[in-house]
């Protein structure tokens, strides 16, 4: 992802859209410094009461899983079907399960 | 990594299948460059029409006829400023900054909707654009919410939800002046008779004539041809016409059968000209554009001294 020379670097935005929930991804903004991010942020993505909480992060510190990675890195939890509830057998007639 | 070992063949394959599989394309996966460009043209003529598009319509805030409209007219130019940055930053995670944008605006490499390079004569041209403007360009970006590219998706299904507010404004506006004295009226029919043709010329040429359509269909960036989308914005737009007592500037219009019409064809000539940059405001409009982005140049400037990465 680039930089650009004179509007100030990338940052990204994510909201939370009511307290209680997940922050979400919601997209850009370019900023100089994290108070006009988190303005620039507001300005551009909650101009109709969308969030109640909003986190700003410059894009250049987030750490991704590149997509070629994708397949091995995710491998470990692939043969462990015993964390899944449905892996269990139960008896017939059990409630509250 | 793999993907050395993964030839150009094999990624176009996975690649496709993805596609074929409605699955997003997301920044970091493979994708031709073909894909690339064509996203990359697409996706920042969209941005910059969004801001482009705010010249029209602020010719018309100090002029508003109420406090009401004003600060409706506002808050509408703010958002089309909002979906510009949307856009921006969208188009940015495919690797081209921003001022690189702006750049390629500037040097008329980059284009944006020809529908701004019309003047707005009345108040009742804000009708007209909120309307049919915004309603054409709703019409599209309804079936760019399933567009192959994840970033892009996600702007149109945000601008999408706001949109909706745009075009049901100007109607408000066209109805209020239809309600209205006979100037009014009067003033309501011209804005319809001016800006009906620069609306139906926003879906682009005939599928004939595009040469981009196949590829931009077969990869999902597009998800309908320009007549399918210029189409359903004709039927759906011709009854509200009607309704509240506006005639369609169109004397060979015919009515197929129940929402279907048959409108006479668009003057192409006047189409490219418009695209070519000899429509009326073509020139003023991107001369105020490079005025105040280089009148803001100090800003930037001063914000990068105070910040040092």
């Amino acid at each position: 992802m680039s930089n650009t020379d004179t509007q100030g670097e990338l940052w990204e935005v994510f909201i939370q859209s009511k307290p209680g929930q997940s922050f979400k991804h919601a997209g850009a903004i370019h900023a100089f410094d994290r108070e006009m991010a988190i303005e620039n942020a507001r300005d551009t993505y909650t101009r109709r009461g969308e969030g109640s909480g909003l986190w700003v992060v410059r894009s250049k510190d987030i750490v991704s899983v590149t997509p070629n990675e994708e397949g091995y890195f995710f491998d470990p939890s692939n043969d462990k079907v015993y964390r899944n509830p449905t892996f269990y057998e139960m008896p017939e007639g059990v409630k509250h399960m | 990594m793999k993907t050395s070992l993964i030839s150009q063949e094999e990624l176009l394959l996975e690649f496709e299948k993805k596609i074929n599989a409605e699955q997003k394309i997301e920044p970091l996966d493979w994708m031709p460059d073909e894909y690339r460009n064509h996203l990359i043209r697409q996706m920042s003529q969209h941005a910059h029409s969004e801001v482009i598009g705010m010249q029209p319509e602020g010719n018309w805030i100090t002029r508003a006829p109420s406090l009401r409209s004003k600060k409706i007219l506002l808050a509408k130019i703010q958002d089309e400023g909002g979906h510009g940055l949307y856009l921006y930053s969208a188009a940015e995670t495919l690797g081209v900054s921003r001022d690189q944008f702006i750049q390629w605006l500037h040097e008329g490499k980059a284009k944006y909707a020809s529908v701004f390079n019309y003047p707005t004569l009345t108040w009742a041209d804000m009708g007209a654009i909120g309307w049919l403007v915004d309603g054409a360009a709703i019409t599209n970006q309804v079936s760019l919410q399933r567009t192959s590219y994840g970033p892009y998706s996600r702007a149109m299904v945000r601008i999408c939800k706001e949109e909706s507010f745009h075009q049901r404004q100007g109607y408000e506006i066209m109805w209020k002046m239809m309600e209205g004295t006979k100037d009014q009226q009067e003033m309501a029919q011209d804005a319809l008779n001016r800006w009906w043709w620069p609306a139906l010329m926003m879906f682009g040429p005939h599928d004939s004539d595009s040469p981009r359509t196949s590829n931009a269909m077969k990869w999902k960036i597009k998800r309908e041809t320009n007549d399918n989308l210029r189409q359903k914005f004709i039927n759906k737009t011709i009854p509200q016409a009607e309704l509240i007592g506006l005639k369609i500037p169109d004397s060979n219009l015919v009515k197929l059968s129940d929402e279907n019409y048959q409108t006479s064809d668009i003057n192409w000539d006047e189409f490219w000209k418009v695209v070519n940059g000899n429509g009326p405001c073509n020139e003023q409009r991107l001369a105020h554009h490079i005025k105040y982005h280089n009148e803001g140049a100090w800003v930037r400037e001063s914000a990068s001294l105070s910040n040092p990465k």
